[in-house]
């Protein structure tokens, strides 16, 4: 790989610079600016249409920055593919829960171990030892990581058939199954009741500790925000209009703002 | 979760359905010896044969891939003229000859399938099924133009290797291969492009790649039918090969179930042996074709199999399993299972 842009860079996991991105003449997002460490959580909050979700998908390359850098492990991912970008060590779950709704639960999981696994297409064809190897310590892993929900029994049921939270939590049980160093969770607790959500609140900080990983969640639930969150960035508008820790966030009278404005206009 | 018996035992699977295929190809074997099925009965399973390979190939673009080429007999026609130029060109044992001139016409049709994929694949639905059916009609225009192909007249004289034998033995190959390629990581990759392309690439997996795997893998298949087919009629008219014999493929698959390998497989036989059938009928071929799809599409969208793909071992696992219920209700037990 690309050595030398791996060594001379920053110790940050994430490096994000001036970034900034137009829709037609929509400026969705500007001046957008953050560091995020190793075992870091970071949470991302701001009204409906604030440029949240749009956030991520500049940081996986879904869409390509209008303006500013990114670097992911050390490396730009200017001009790359969501697959590459993933390759670097990134992953994400979705608003809007994108799943493998056809088939099994455990084979959501093992297409997200697929650069885990080196067989070739031939060896697969053949059914030469590295296929049964592979293949058996994959599943091995993909049970394992479905454990830390405790998801295991659910393993041969169609994905599309789990309740609305158990999806969620598969969103992120497949996202660590390509090995991140930092997690990307858009709303994890949407649509879970509150005990779900105290439970969600404890996996994650789990998840933090057992996978080395650093965390950025959006999310809108207040209480899992303040709850785990050791630093927090306020969007408003596509800018940065607050940052700070969970505490200065809560009194922060242009974050109260922000929020009272949109909900008197609502 | 570990599951006891031999029937749970992967190797004994693989032995079980090895020793299945054998039985039934001694089956075939000393029905056509014995007289029980007529030579010319016999030579009917040749395109029932190549028709699978064809069927089950495309389900691998349409049913796995999710996408809806409609240029596979463009593909089929790339390689039954390569492989047939090839055999009529040497003059090698047929034990040899044949095989590599099969394996080229799969390779060519590959190699075109790569070269269709990489514009088409950029994009979906409608616009890849007309580009594919351009395609096909395009590939059906130079071939009919060209000297070297027999231009209008077809291309005659070709040798006559196809035998029961042989087209059983790439059948087999085939449905084997697509089988392992499906159950495998590369395969869960290009059944997870059909599921969700965005949620594909956001775990790492190239969805061009894949899909232009799965694109000429499906493309090679067709060829190697194309090739069977060549040496079986001993002669190629680029007309046989056109939009309506691709759609032909396409209604196998749609019936069977996209992405239901088994599906195809039934489909396939049915719709070959059905016109033989009922000879009277064979002009109204394609009302009937396009009845049965209007019927399945009000009763069975998803086809007969949808994507139900049978393991020999899981049915007899759940037979057993009903036995030892039944038996179990008897004896007055209720048990929870
Ligand atoms: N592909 C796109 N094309 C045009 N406009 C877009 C596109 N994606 C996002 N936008 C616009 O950018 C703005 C920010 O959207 P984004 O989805 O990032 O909001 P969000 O902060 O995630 O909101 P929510 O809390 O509702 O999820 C919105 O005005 C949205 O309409
Ligand atoms: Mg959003």
């Amino acid at each position: 790989m690309n050595h030398e842009s791996v060594q001379n860079n920053s110790a940050y996991i994430l490096d994000v610079t001036n970034l900034g991105i137009d829709f037609g003449g929509l400026q969705a997002l500007d001046d957008f600016n953050i560091q995020v460490k190793d075992r870091e959580i970071v949470g991302l909050i701001g009204p409906n249409g604030a440029g949240k979700t749009t956030i991520f998908n500049l940081l996986t390359s879904v869409y390509q920055p209008s303006r500013g850098n990114i670097q992911v492990t050390g490396r730009s991912t200017k001009g790359k593919t969501p697959h590459e970008v993933s390759q670097f060590g990134i992953a994400r779950t979705f608003q809007n829960i994108r799943l493998f709704k056809n088939i099994s639960v455990i084979d959501n999981v093992k297409i997200a171990l697929h650069n885990g696994m080196k067989y070739s297409m031939l060896s697969a064809i053949l059914r030469l030892p590295s296929y049964w190897r592979e293949e058996k310590a994959a599943t091995k892993l993909a049970l394992e990581l479905l454990a830390v929900f405790n998801m295991q029994d659910l393993a041969d049921q169609p994905a599309g058939s789990l309740p609305y939270g158990a999806q969620r939590r598969l969103e992120i049980v497949r996202a660590l199954a390509t090995n991140p160093k930092v997690l990307l969770l858009d709303e994890p607790a949407a649509g879970m009741n509150p005990s779900e959500t105290a439970e969600l609140m404890s996996t994650i900080r789990d998840i933090r500790d057992q996978f080395n990983m650093a965390i950025v969640l959006i999310e809108h639930d207040m209480s899992l925000v303040m709850g785990i969150c050791e630093r927090i960035l306020v969007l408003n508008y596509g800018l940065i209009i607050a940052q700070g820790t969970p505490e200065e966030i809560k009194n922060s009278p242009v974050v109260i703002e922000a929020y009272l404005g949109q909900q008197r206009g609502e | 979760m570990k599951k006891e018996g031999l029937l749970n035992k992967t190797w004994f699977r693989y032995i079980l359905n090895a020793a299945c295929i054998l039985l039934l190809f001694g089956l075939i074997s000393i029905l056509v010896s014995s007289g029980v099925v007529n030579r010319y009965q016999a030579m009917i399973l040749i395109p029932v044969g190549y028709n699978i390979i064809l069927a089950t190939s495309l389900n691998l673009a349409t049913g796995f891939l999710g996408q809806l080429p409609l240029g596979h007999a463009g593909f089929m026609s790339v390689g039954g003229y390569a492989s047939a130029l090839f055999s009529m060109a040497v003059d090698w044992p047929a034990a040899i000859e044949f095989p590599v001139a099969l394996l080229i016409g799969g390779l060519v049709a590959a190699v075109f399938g790569m070269i269709i994929g990489l514009p088409a694949l950029r994009l979906k639905g409608d616009y890849l099924a007309i580009i594919t059916l351009g395609f096909g009609e395009i590939i059906r225009v130079i071939i009919l133009n060209l000297k070297f192909t027999g231009g209008a007249f077809g291309l005659r004289g070709i040798e006559n290797h196809t035998t029961l034998t042989s087209t059983f033995v790439w059948v087999v190959i085939s449905l084997f291969v697509i089988f392992a390629l499906i159950k495998s990581r590369h395969g869960r990759a290009i059944i997870a492009i059909r599921e969700n392309e965005i949620a594909t690439e956001s775990v790492g997996i190239s969805t061009t790649y894949y899909k232009m795997v799965a694109f000429s893998v499906s493309a090679f298949f067709a060829g190697i039918a194309g090739g069977l087919c060549a040496h079986y009629l001993t002669l190629l008219n680029a007309g046989d090969f056109g939009f309506m014999r691709s759609v032909e493929i396409l209604v196998m698959v749609v019936l069977g179930g996209m992405g239901s390998i088994i599906g195809s497989v039934v489909a396939a036989i049915v719709l070959t042996l059905l016109p033989e059938l009922l000879r009277g009928f064979s002009e109204y071929r394609l009302i009937i074709y396009s009845l049965l799809l209007v019927i399945m599409m009000i009763f069975r969208p998803s086809g007969l199999f949808g994507r139900y793909d049978f393991s020999l071992s899981n049915s007899l696992l759940k037979i057993k399993g009903k036995i030892t219920n039944s038996s179990r209700k008897k004896g007055a037990t209720h048990h929870e299972s």
